[in-house]
């Protein structure tokens, strides 16, 4: 029996046609001429956008889904084309995607692995998506990649910083834009000894769960590799709202680093709480204490407010940088939503163009088609300055952003300052490296 | 029939009619239609109508009729998940071993958590169940899943890898779940003019074994068991002065349903192979103690309503955005359209849960009986009309 | 030593917020005999009165200021606060700086005006009601309540910082010789928590109205037997109960930034805390929320970690087992409050 997970648009447009009456569950063998899962036939093709849109992510979801939305009008070629214009791969004409007019259903994860898998399936049974795009975790991105591969459809990740998306969970179907947590780390060591000296002794404090454990051995390595000491590693629960039990050990570790592995509002609190602590203003082994968050975003430097001025972390990309994707972007995003978009919404903006490009190159939408189109792909314009799409493990290769929470921000969207861009090569690592080892990408999944 | 009585035999029919012909009934809207975001008849909905049913069915038996209200039992649920997706990893693909197993632990774990909790009695049983199913979930969540046991992978949730042993997995046999052969995957779509039916292999197992667990589930409410959790229900003390020890029937009830949770956990790995210890947390817990109480507590067919309705404005409300709105609304004027969009829109998509809100509270304020109670209210009303042979009378028959 | 102490302040911290959400439901408990899942918004919509004020006061009419350039590089619009226009810029910075103690004065009579009209408009038509139905009601009416904030607040969290006088650290080890150095703000925090916690038991130990309440609770009927009007008192005690938990939310803003579902974070943890304590008990739930907070802040210690691992992922639910099955009331619960 073969696998047939064909929805009913795709066998509604080939035109299979069915007799009427009570089919009996054992004769389940659609045969269908669909090639592929969800294969467009009419005018129009259906993406999947499955982003948190309840519970505390919402707000990042909120902005990956207008991002989205943006990056659906110009492949439509509505609006002033955005990153269109500047994109080095010039397949889209702005009249969809293969001719097809794109259309979009959007789903809620609520940050919850079930939740995602639900609404994603929803869409991919119910409205005939052919891709999904976006996520805000790294536990959701692993378990929606994991059903795009069995579905036979095509996944985008959203915001997954763990190094496991790409690595031991890494899928063919599976394509991730953002940056991971080793290249966190390899980007935050140089500056981090540059502005702190190599000899500090670092004090973390890590969410426990895969993410956090990911990020907390990329920054040890990464640190340790340039001379600073780990003093302690301490877990904190994801249910943790206050944080000054694990803050006020710190004062007398002897530490002078304090590096918060949390994000979202795991990183507001305890950021708030080594505030209030007084951390910022401690002076141990002759040096000014300072705190580290790897990783960082916009809508949690807003979170955090005045407690981020001079804190370093890293980025996937920031709106205030220069090149010429970025402000092409930054301007359609910001004229008609009226705020510069987050490092989230650029990646969800860029990978649903990149999506569409890659259809157009293939000349099909069939996912396997996608992928050697996507596979070592390099481009620029998006944003991101030149970028490699690595065919051995689907990880996407670019500058990463070194940033500092603003010390006089001038209203309340450049609460961070770029330090530096780390170059590519100084983030490269080899495709087996041990913090990504024992994934296996498999075969593309086509579906029919 | 099978032993009950004629007003039972009834609503076993007319349970069994709703589960197979769900395909269609869920599907009203033509595909192309803007109605279609309402149909809910596709595979992972259906699926997951009938495995909270069954769920909720088996959370019923235990608080509907003796009145002991777990907070804890989506621990039960997720053992049940964890169980059949290592029957996966290490065994194949079929799924019969997988529930098998998964009921058996859910029971054996229930019966350990039963056995202290029951202990103690109303709110005291309640905050127990809870905190050994929040530990439950931490544990999933982070300790068991460290490298050296990992035992949950955490917050990814457990899957099957390609390097995983699945020692019986044959060489032909399906790469997903599947029965003997049969992908639980697969389905088969009927067109009828602009309808599309969807009949998928996984929602028929569940089906059965869902009438199955109803049927077991009438069978346990009308024998003198069910009598005696009901007494329990009634008036503990009185049971213990009459010199019965009440404990043994209570806790038989606690493991029943704690298989059924199981049940229901290897059900819904079978369909998607994949474990998340999120369905331990206590909203899990809560969300099973709301389905019961909206569809009426200590009636049979109630929490299979409450836990459809539960999950239909999860999938399909939180779809609904704006662009679908304004699709809807298009016909209207434009001022007019933006004005009916930006009313509607804090209560879809993104605002699903309010609208959630609002109908517990409507439902409980307004149905004390909860949504069988509806159903008998309308039913009663639709008699009074005169009009008995309407179809609907079917749905909303009393449970009893 | 030193660091014992640390970890006792930060438990009798954590352990104010749970002793005072957990008093408030346990009046409604102990008085009403309602499950009330709204508790936790309650405490919510507190922190965000604090909120609204810190927006209220920030109200600005805008200047545009040709020299400087927006991110679209437009020009810059400044804005100037009303209130510092109206009272000078200086007292009218000190009122924005001061406005979480000030919230406390508008979240008084919120708080008591949402107390009321809840009890009144819905939780007086659930008594006669199942506790099962409570829980859907007020669970119901705890997503929209958090639903309707997240509508206009949003679900990022929102900083609500002290006063400048009340932020940074004190070293309150000086006089014993020791180096404890603790923020200012928590100090207050538990100092506030004291006070309030004192305040209801004096109010219900040393006046009629307390009096009356109090053998209400042992004996509702009786004492309406008597001729006492006890549903109106219970109505007014529901109204302290939420604002005691709004003052509660009102304070914690300046700890841990306030966001729309906090009120969530805190439900199951109250819940467990007031069951601990034993159904009925006031200072049962008092004790038990410093315990648990003291507790739970030795856990996450790294000896304790070490010693037994995961051990402050699940210390509260074990503790709350332990008790429970040692005392079949919790510490202090009085027999036969919701035991069926």
């Amino acid at each position: 029996m073969t696998k047939s997970d064909v929805t009913r648009r795709g066998v509604l447009k080939t035109g299979a046609v069915a007799g009427a009456g009570v089919a009996l569950p054992t004769i389940f063998t659609a045969s269908s001429a669909a090639a592929y899962t969800n294969e467009p036939t009419g005018g129009s093709v259906t993406l999947g956008f499955n982003v948190p849109q309840t519970g505390p992510y919402a707000e990042e979801g909120n902005d990956e889904l207008l991002a989205q939305q943006l990056a659906v009008e110009h492949l439509n070629g509505e609006g002033d084309g955005g990153c269109l214009n500047t994109f080095t791969s010039k397949a889209l004409k702005g009249n969809g995607i293969l001719g097809k007019k794109v259309e979009f259903v959007t789903g809620d994860t609520q940050t919850k692995s079930d939740a995602a898998r639900a609404s994603a399936k929803s869409m991919i049974e119910k409205d005939g998506a052919i891709m999904i795009n976006g996520g805000s975790s790294s536990g959701v991105a692993v378990a929606v990649q994991g059903l795009c591969q069995e579905a036979g459809v095509i996944f985008m990740a959203g915001l997954t910083h763990a190094n496991d998306t790409t690595g031991k969970d890494k899928k063919a179907n599976g394509f991730r834009h953002f940056f991971n947590a080793y290249m966190s780390g390899a980007a935050l060591a140089p500056v981090l000894a540059a502005e702190m000296g190599k000899e500090r002794r670092a004090y973390h404090l890590t969410a426990d769960y895969n993410w956090g454990w990911t990020q907390e051995e990329s920054i040890v390595a990464s640190t340790e590799a340039m001379g600073w000491e780990t003093v302690n590693t301490v877990k904190t629960p994801l249910a943790s709202t206050d944080f000054s039990s694990y803050i006020a050990p710190v004062l007398n570790s002897g530490a002078d680093v304090l590096v918060l592995n949390h994000y979202g509002g795991n990183m507001v609190n305890s950021l708030t709480n080594a505030i209030q602590f007084g951390l910022l203003d401690k002076v141990v082994n002759n040096k000014d204490f300072k705190i580290v968050v790897p990783l960082y975003s916009e809508l949690m430097a807003a979170g955090a407010g005045e407690n981020i001025k001079g804190v370093l972390g890293s980025m996937n990309w920031n709106w205030q940088l220069q090149d010429e994707g970025t402000k092409a972007f930054v301007k359609s995003f910001g004229e008609k939503y009226g705020k510069p978009p987050s490092n989230s919404a650029q990646t969800c903006y860029a990978q649903v163009l990149l999506y569409a490009d890659a259809c157009e190159r293939a000349g099909t939408f069939n996912p396997c088609g996608v992928v050697e189109a996507l596979e070592g792909f390099e481009f620029d314009g998006l944003g991101n300055g030149p970028t490699l799409y690595r065919a051995d493990d689907h990880q996407c290769f670019k500058d990463v952003l070194v940033v500092r929470g603003a010390l006089n921000p001038t209203n309340a969207y450049d609460t961070l300052e770029i330090v530096e861009k780390t170059p590519v090569e100084q983030v490269t690592y080899a495709p087996d490296h041990p913090m990504f080892a024992g994934g296996d990408l498999g075969k593309c999944n086509p579906g029919a | 029939m099978f032993g009950l009585d004629k007003k039972d035999t009834s609503l076993l029919i007319v349970v069994a009619l709703l589960t197979l012909l769900a395909p269609f009934i869920l599907n009203p809207f033509p595909t192309d239609s803007g109605l279609a975001q309402f149909n809910a008849g596709y595979p992972d909905l259906m699926q997951r109508f009938i495995i909270f049913g069954i769920f909720a069915v088996g959370f019923n038996i235990l608080f509907g009729l003796t009145g002991y209200l777990s907070f804890g039992h989506a621990a039960f649920l997720g053992v049940g998940s964890y169980s059949a997706v290592w029957m996966f990893k290490l065994l194949s693909y079929n799924i019969l071993p997988a529930i098998a197993l998964a009921v058996v632990v859910a029971g054996l774990f229930s019966l350990l958590i039963g056995y202290v909790s029951l202990r103690r009695s109303g709110i005291y049983f309640s905050i127990l169940t809870l905190a050994f199913a929040q530990m439950s979930f931490a544990l999933a969540y982070s300790v068991l899943s460290n490298p050296k046991f990992n035992l949950t992978n955490g917050e990814t949730g457990l899957q099957v890898y390609n390097d995983d042993p699945q020692i019986l997995q044959g060489a032909n046999a399906p790469d997903l779940p599947h029965l003997f052969g049969l992908s639980m995957r697969s389905t088969y779509t009927m067109e009828v003019g602009p309808w599309a039916f969807d009949f998928n292999a996984g929602y028929y197992v569940c089906a059965v074994i869902m009438m199955i667990a109803f049927y077991l589930a009438i069978r346990i409410f009308r024998s003198p068991f069910g009598m005696m959790l009901r007494a329990v229900k009634s008036n503990q003390q009185r049971m213990n002065y009459t010199g019965l020890n009440t404990r043994p029937y209570t806790l038989a009830a606690f493991v029943i349903s704690g298989m059924y949770a199981g049940l229901a956990g290897g059900l819904m790995a079978a369909m998607d192979p994949l474990a998340g210890a999120e369905r331990m947390q206590w909203t899990a817990s809560g969300e099973v103690v709301l389905m019961t109480i909206l569809g009426g507590t200590g009636t049979l067919i109630g929490p299979v309503l409450g836990a459809g309705f539960i999950k239909y404005f999860e999938n399909i409300f939180s779809k609904i955005n704006d662009s679908v709105l304004h699709g809807w609304f298009a016909f209207l004027p434009d001022g007019l359209e933006d004005a009916v969009v930006t009313i509607i829109h804090p209560f879809v998509g993104k605002g699903w849960h309010l609208t959630l809100g609002i109908l517990f509270m409507l439902v409980v304020i307004f149905l004390p009986g909860g949504l069988v109670e509806g159903g008998q209210r309308l039913a009663k009303w639709i008699r009074n009309r005169g009009k008995t042979e309407d179809k609907t009378s079917g749905k909303t028959e009393p449970a009893e | 030593m030193d660091s014992i102490l640390l970890q006792i302040l930060n438990g009798l911290d954590k352990g104010s917020a749970y002793a005072l959400i957990a008093l408030g439901l346990t009046l409604i408990f102990g008085t009403l005999g309602v499950v009330n899942f709204a508790h936790g918004a309650l405490f919510m919509i507190g922190a965000f009165c604090a909120v609204s004020l810190q927006r209220l006061l920030n109200l600005s009419f805008e200047t545009i200021d040709e020299t400087q350039k927006d991110f679209l590089g437009n020009p810059l619009k400044v804005k100037t606060p009303y209130v510092e226009a109206w009272f000078g810029p200086d007292v009218g910075a000190w009122i924005i700086d001061w406005a979480v103690p000030l919230a406390l004065l508008i979240a008084i009579p919120i708080m008591l005006a949402v107390g009321y009209i809840m009890e009144r408009g819905l939780i007086k038509h659930f008594y006669k009601r199942p506790h099962a139905d409570q829980i859907l009601v007020t669970f119901g009416l705890a997503i929209v309540l958090q639903e309707i904030v997240k509508y206009f607040f949003g679900a990022n969290p929102i900083q609500t910082p002290p006063p400048d006088a009340l932020n940074g650290v004190a070293n309150i080890g000086a006089a014993l010789g020791m180096d404890i150095v603790y923020p200012v703000w928590r100090i207050v925090y538990f100092c506030f928590a004291t006070l309030i916690i004192g305040g209801i038991f004096a109010f219900l130990q040393f006046t009629t109205f307390g009096m009356v309440v109090r053998a209400g609770m042992a004996d509702r009927e009786t004492v309406g037997l008597l001729g006492i009007n006890i549903d109106r008192r219970f109505t007014i005690m529901f109204g302290i109960a939420a604002a005691v938990a709004g003052l509660a939310g009102v304070m914690y803003g300046p700890i841990n930034p306030p966001n729309y579902h906090m009120g969530m974070d805190f439900l199951v943890l109250s819940f467990v805390v007031v069951v601990v304590g034993g159904m009925g008990s006031l200072p049962g739930a008092v004790l038990a929320g410093f315990l648990l907070g003291i507790l739970e802040s030795f856990a996450s210690t790294t000896w304790a970690t070490t010693t037994i691992p995961g051990i402050n992922q699940i210390i509260i639910y074990l503790v709350a087992i332990i008790v429970l099955l040692t005392r079949p009331r919790g510490l202090m619960g009085r027999k036969g409050v919701m035991e069926d």
